[in-house]
């Protein structure tokens, strides 16, 4: 259940991080040039991002709430390491909400520099309160600060626990890089298709060039530091990297396998292998010795081919936008405008809903890696879980409530990109 | 002040804040599902809603407050708590989902039919939502959740008398604060009309809650018996009799047409009651469960009376800008509308910005992907943040949508 929150909530997350600092830029460039297109822009986003930051609000108090309600072991045992984390990432959702009242509702009625200022603190707390939740989940991949003493978590050093932890790092940049990539991809995306249907004026292309610009960036900036958080991975966790693999047994000069599926005796069927590559991505060493899942008991292990196909399809999909970017980079040099071509406006088009698969199987490849455990190597999943019954009857009326407000919020985003602008 | 009470201290004046404003917000959908139909209604209903927008996300994030800062300090109570009280939790969250939804929909309902749909499903989960956590409270008040995983009965433990009236009380409470709120919102813009129509709500709300929060004393004699001993027979009987006092000075403000007053005096009337009942509980916070025993290891006490007391430093003074914006009208519609800046034509700096994005981008592959020191990955991190950055401003979007 509180998968199917996370999944809602992620990537709320990332227009949360993302959108406020391009709809600044946006204005930004209306206060230095004073061309009217920027503000029109930059205003219509400003009610998207309010829009959006109004359900990701929800979602979120849900997940906080789903913490207590499904993970009362959890909190129970963990909550004064972690629960920290959670309530500065509060105060910082705070003083979101607070700028982004003042920023939304300050359009024409605020100085206009002090306008734009009311949106900076937007940027920094967007970024603080998912440094703290990121900083929680690389606690729960990396436990630290705490000693087990008969099932209490005794000598707890919180800031140890989450701000000193050699797994936060990668963690929080690659989820930074993805709030660029998947709010860019997004949003280029519908501007993408609107072009496509013929609207070529300078607002539909500047709507489409800046995310887009954003997004192509970031997209190969993302490959490497993918590549980085696999390396922490395989020195923390090597079971989880183990997994991505579907590496059965301790092997020196560990091969990688594209595509395939994992037979339970630990071949790998249908896939294309390339000797090597696993020790020299992990260690570069192509000689290197790579943990495979036997390093642990069978009850330890992820459930292999789930991890490896949400793993292969974010490696795969962040491959394919990276090489976007490229493309887009070499096209605007050698053409010196925006590329017009119907092939790569479809590909931007399909980019944005791309780039959220993405980003929800890089969260799926996280999460069940560290799978069976919720804690790793201190507390199972299993062990974490309330001992409350219906829970089926809530996941049900669960999924029925986020359809419901999906449906709601696509019905008004389509209706605020008719709304006229100007007045109420 | 023992340091295991601090965070207490912390989450029951989350709590009055989350009542007085929060409250303010479920109670604005209260009015808007009975406002009826009519030009009239459509009045009220704007009002309500208008009054509420900039400030209603501010106002709900004092309920995430009180849950983080209750399962840090006091994991092991919030845990029981949240498993033995699930089913009025979980519709407190389907409400809230609703009153968010709905609330960002209204931007885009235009038509009125629209806007009364959306307004009336608003209206139902305002309701829902503060009766569900009243009940809750109601729950934890009566002493009915014990200590561990979902042990408490699942329903009994919420559905009983206390319970029950403590979420009308919670209903009551809200629509009376948000007649009062909106009555000196109106007044502030001068509608008149508007000022009338929500004055005749707040007294005749605040004759019912005051009502109602008698009744309650009778129901927690029998229901509740340590807490019915403790509040009006023992010293919590003063905040008993200052919350009553408050009441009854707002009921009178309202009456004498004095509502910038009643909006200060009515918050008093909550804290009163709320500091009443934690005092009356006192030491315990669950049946079987001192506060002290609930608490986190020191070091984690200390790690959070630290992050609220600079939180609160960084959040009271935005808190404070906000509601002076709000309440200046600075954030209404009609307010100034400012001039454009001057057209100005910039040259693009692209060649320059180039060559950096170039430089930033090997700087950083070396330094995150080739090096293997974790100062180095760092560094590289921030190089390539500015490969970013100087990319943009080589590939310049703006100048390129411009030319296409």
């Amino acid at each position: 259940m509180q998968a199917l929150s996370f999944a809602v909530h992620i990537p709320l997350v990332c227009f949360g991080i993302a959108f406020p600092a391009i709809v600044l830029y946006v204005e930004w460039l209306w206060l230095r040039t004073g061309d009217p297109v920027y503000r029109t822009l930059a205003e219509r986003w400003t009610r998207v991002m309010v829009t959006l930051f109004a359900v990701g609000v929800i979602t979120g108090t849900i997940l906080s709430f789903e913490m207590g309600l499904l993970w009362p072991a959890f909190t129970g045992t963990f909550g004064g390491v972690f629960g920290l984390g959670f309530a500065i990432e509060g105060f910082s959702f705070f003083m979101e909400a607070i700028f982004i009242g003042i920023y939304a509702y300050g359009w024409r009625r605020l100085p206009r520099w002090w306008h734009f200022a009311s949106g900076i603190p937007i940027v920094i707390t967007g970024f603080t309160g998912s440094l703290m939740v990121i900083a929680v989940n690389g606690w729960m991949n990396h436990p630290t600060g705490f000693v087990m003493h008969n099932g209490r978590a005794t000598h707890v050093d919180p800031l140890q626990a989450l701000f000193v932890n050699p797994y936060f790092w990668h963690e929080l940049v690659h989820m930074y890089v993805a709030g660029y990539l998947v709010t860019g991809f997004v949003v280029a995306s519908v501007y993408a298709v609107a072009r496509l249907r013929g609207k070529t004026d300078r607002y539909h292309a500047t709507a489409l060039a800046i995310p887009l610009t954003i997004a192509a960036l970031a997209a190969p900036v993302q490959v490497l530091v993918g590549d980085w958080s696999a390396r922490d991975v395989a020195t923390m966790q090597p079971t989880k990297l183990a997994a991505f693999e579907g590496l059965a047994r301790t092997t020196r000069a560990a091969p990688v396998h594209v595509l395939g599926w994992y037979q339970p005796d630990g071949r790998i069927v249908w896939g294309v292998k390339i000797p090597k590559l696993l020790s020299t991505l992990a260690f570069h060493d192509p000689n290197a010795v790579v943990r495979g899942l036997d390093a642990v008991p069978a009850r330890d292990r992820p459930p292999v081919n789930g991890v490896r196909l949400a793993f292969q399809t974010m490696v795969g999909i962040g491959t394919l936008l990276a090489l976007l970017g490229v493309v887009f980079v070499i096209l605007r040099w050698r053409r010196g405008q925006l590329p017009e071509h119907p092939m790569f406006l479809g590909a931007v088009a399909l980019a944005g809903p791309l780039s959220v698969v993405a980003l929800i199987a890089g969260w799926v490849t996280t999460e069940l890696g560290r799978q069976p455990w919720v804690v790793y190597g201190v507390m199972r999943t299993s062990a974490a879980v309330t001992g409350a019954g219906g829970i089926p009857v809530g996941y049900g009326a669960l999924v029925v409530v986020y359809l419901g407000t999906y449906l709601g919020l696509a019905w008004t985003l389509r209706r605020l990109a008719r709304a006229p602008l100007g007045g109420h | 002040m023992h340091l295991d009470v601090w965070p207490l201290a912390f989450v029951l004046a989350g709590l009055v804040l989350y009542v007085v404003l929060g409250g303010a917000d479920f109670g604005a959908g209260f009015w808007q599902l009975f406002a009826g139909r009519g030009a009239k209604a459509d009045a009220i209903r704007d009002h309500a809603h208008d009054s509420m927008a900039p400030v209603w996300e501010a106002n709900h994030v004092w309920l995430v407050f009180v849950l983080t800062v209750t399962w840090t300090a006091y994991p092991e109570a919030l845990a029981s708590i949240a498993s033995t009280l699930a089913v009025p939790l979980f519709i407190a969250a389907i409400g809230i989902i609703f009153r968010g939804a709905t609330y960002a929909m209204r931007g885009g309902a235009t038509a009125r039919r629209e806007q009364l749909l959306v307004d009336s499903v608003f209206g139902v989960s305002s309701i829902l939502t503060p009766f569900a956590l009243g009940a809750a409270v109601g729950g934890i008040a009566s002493l009915r959740v014990p200590t561990g995983n979902a042990s408490g009965d699942l329903l009994t433990s919420w559905f009983n008398a206390t319970g029950i009236t403590i979420g009308i009380l919670a209903v009551g409470v809200s629509a009376y604060l948000a007649a009062i709120y909106l009555t000196a919102d109106a007044q502030r813009h001068g509608q008149a009309e508007l000022v009338e129509l929500f004055r005749r709500r707040a007294l005749g709300a605040g004759v019912v809650t005051g009502a109602a929060a008698a009744a309650s004393i009778v129901v927690l004699r029998f229901d509740a018996h340590r807490l019915f001993d403790r509040l009006l027979l023992g010293s919590p009987v003063a905040a008993v009799a200052v919350s009553a006092v408050a009441g009854l000075a707002t009921l009178a403000l309202v009456a004498g047409r004095r509502y910038e007053l009643a909006r200060y005096a009515a918050p008093v009337a909550v804290a009163a009651i709320v500091v009443g009942w934690g005092l009356a509980q006192r030491p315990l916070m669950l049946r079987d469960l001192t506060v002290s025993q609930a608490a986190a290891s020191r070091s984690t006490l200390i790690a959070v009376i630290v992050a609220v007391v600079g939180g609160g430093v960084l959040l009271f003074p935005s808190l404070a800008l906000l509601f002076r914006l709000v309440l200046g009208g600075r954030l209404a519609h009609g307010a100034v509308a400012e001039e454009a800046p001057e057209r100005v034509e910039r040259p693009s700096r692209t060649t320059l910005a180039f060559r950096a994005a170039v430089a930033f981008a090997i700087a950083g592959v070396g330094l995150l992907t080739v090096a293997e020191a974790p100062w180095a990955h760092g560094l590289g991190v921030a190089a390539l943040f500015g490969f970013v950055v100087a990319g943009v401003v080589a590939v310049d979007p703006a100048g390129l949508a411009r030319r296409s």
